[in-house]
């Protein structure tokens, strides 16, 4: 901008940050942004929730790296030290693990509330190809931290959730050397998983959050079929306001979790110890853990584990590519068919991961 | 070939050359070397005496697991403890007298053949010996 730009920028510090970053820009685009209001307005809010979570994970994740160390002999140690030792490391620590399993449950509930709302619907497909591998991303974050305490209840999920990879057929061996850093999960597996988690996943996200938040931006929000235009609120203040109230909240939730129910440590790995009786993986793959282990070894001459996996990619795809499947989102019609389909792998998800929590034999 | 054409074909291949000789080291450094194991064919599991009989225990076989069960009759069985379904390592279960794997709830035998559950095969059986004292797990 020219010198006569500066008396356009206006006097003091907004007009000097106005001539050097045209920041009226964004702060017009934020007070022009409108939130439709309806009936199922509320569900907006999740994606902010969702934001907030991760926020939240950065912020405790970057304080755990100053006394996280990352080699068998010494990361069960190193987070032992945080939360006995170092003040409020407990603190820290309860909160990172509450807030990721917080987080993944609202994402959960923010994709089938887009889902259900169609909100997939042109020219949002890649608003929702973004976020779905942001959901991927988000379910890596988690397998790749579950191992970093180096306990026994990690050991084996990374063992299982590893061989699974494994047995992709084409590639199963390439993946399986890939994400073990070697043959056998070992210390070396616990220093790839820890560079996937604190630096490769974080770029990762960055860039797809990015892209999903501006794309979110382009579009405005999806008003769903069936609720005609009408009624809008202003983002700024009256929705980012909400947001807060919805935050603060939040943040009281994570704190009283993370102070009545401190996040257990467990036992040391043992790469020679039996797998205890009651171990499970994460709440979150619970119904794949429980699909593997009702599946039979053997399948009409085929090995039960493969179908299972074989199963879940199919699955994974059609949920990535739910925008392009669904004909009738062109006609702005509430698509019956995907509805149901979507309540179908709820009901399986939610009756898969009670299951893997009653107890049964032996 | 006209002049543009051919510089645009040039520099074309110059950046797919440049960006493939820039990614096939990351490629080839993110998959770990082939580091070839010591192979073990023998190990001593434990000393005469230190099972009871319906008892076992989960001894180091080079670099991986393997499990040593002294059966209720006093015989000794040796197999490799890693579940054939997923990997997760196995132990003996004195009250049902069956190898047991707790992370998918598969069951083998004291033959170590896959009676329930989803394990797909049988777990590798090693061929026990007493001698001097020692419980000695080898190969078949």
């Amino acid at each position: 901008m020219s010198e006569g730009g500066r008396a356009d920028a206006g006097p003091g510090l907004r007009g000097w940050l106005e001539e050097r970053t045209g920041v009226s820009l964004i702060l017009d685009l934020a007070h022009k942004k409108t939130v439709p209001l309806h009936r199922h307005t509320i569900w907006y809010y999740l994606g902010g929730m969702t934001l907030f979570l991760f926020t939240i994970q950065v912020a405790t994740g970057i304080l755990l790296l100053l006394y996280y160390r990352s080699s068998s002999d010494e990361a069960f140690e190193s987070i032992q030290f945080i939360m006995t030792k170092v003040p409020f490391g407990w603190l820290i620590r309860s909160i990172h693990s509450w807030s990721a399993n917080l987080l993944v449950f609202v994402l959960f509930v923010h994709m089938f509330s887009v889902f259900f709302l169609k909100a997939y619907r042109r020219p949002r497909e890649l608003t929702w190809v973004t976020g779905a591998l942001l959901l991927f991303v988000m379910l890596a974050f988690g397998f790749s931290g579950y191992l970093l305490p180096w306990n026994t209840l990690a050991f084996f999920a990374t063992q299982v959730g590893t061989e699974v990879a494994g047995s992709v057929p084409g590639m199963g061996r390439f993946m399986l050397r890939f994400l073990r850093g070697g043959e056998h999960v070992t210390g070396g597996t616990l220093t790839r998983f820890y560079g996937i988690h604190v630096a490769v996943l974080p770029a990762l996200t960055t860039a797809l959050l990015l892209l999903h938040l501006l794309l979110v931006q382009r579009h405005g929000m999806s008003r769903p079929p069936g609720q005609n235009e009408g009624r809008t609120m202003p983002f700024v203040p009256n929705f980012l306001l909400r947001d807060c109230i919805g935050w603060c909240v939040a943040l009281g939730l994570l704190a009283a979790l993370a102070a009545l129910f401190p996040w257990e440590l467990g036992t040391k790995a043992d790469p020679f110890a039996p797998a205890p009786a009651g171990i499970r993986p994460e709440w979150y793959f619970g119904w794949m853990f429980q699909t593997l282990k009702l599946l039979p070894g053997h399948v009409l001459g085929i090995e039960g584990e493969l179908i299972g996996i074989f199963a879940f990619g199919v699955g994974g795809l059609l949920f990535v590519l739910a925008p392009f499947l669904d004909r009738s989102q062109e006609k702005r019609r509430v698509s019956l068919g995907f509805t149901v389909a979507g309540a179908i792998v709820i009901a399986y998800m939610a009756v898969m991961t009670v299951l893997v929590y009653l107890p049964g034999k032996p | 070939m006209s002049r543009r054409k051919f510089l645009d074909w040039f520099l074309g291949t110059s950046v797919g050359a440049m960006c493939a000789s820039v990614l096939y080291p990351i490629f080839r450094y993110l998959v770990p070397p082939d580091v070839p194991e010591a192979q073990t064919n023998r190990a001593v599991a434990a000393r005469e005496g230190d099972l009871k009989p319906n008892e076992s225990k989960v001894f180091p076989f080079g670099s991986q697991p393997a499990i040593l069960i002294r059966g209720a009759d006093g015989t000794y069985h040796a197999f490799s403890a890693t579940c054939t379904h997923l990997n997760c390592t196995v132990q003996y279960r004195g009250d049902l007298r069956q190898i047991w794997c707790a992370c998918h709830n598969g069951f083998y035998d004291l033959a170590g053949a896959n009676v329930s559950g989803p394990p797909p095969r049988p777990l590798e059986q090693f061929t026990v010996h007493v001698t001097e004292g020692e419980i000695v797990v080898s190969k078949s």
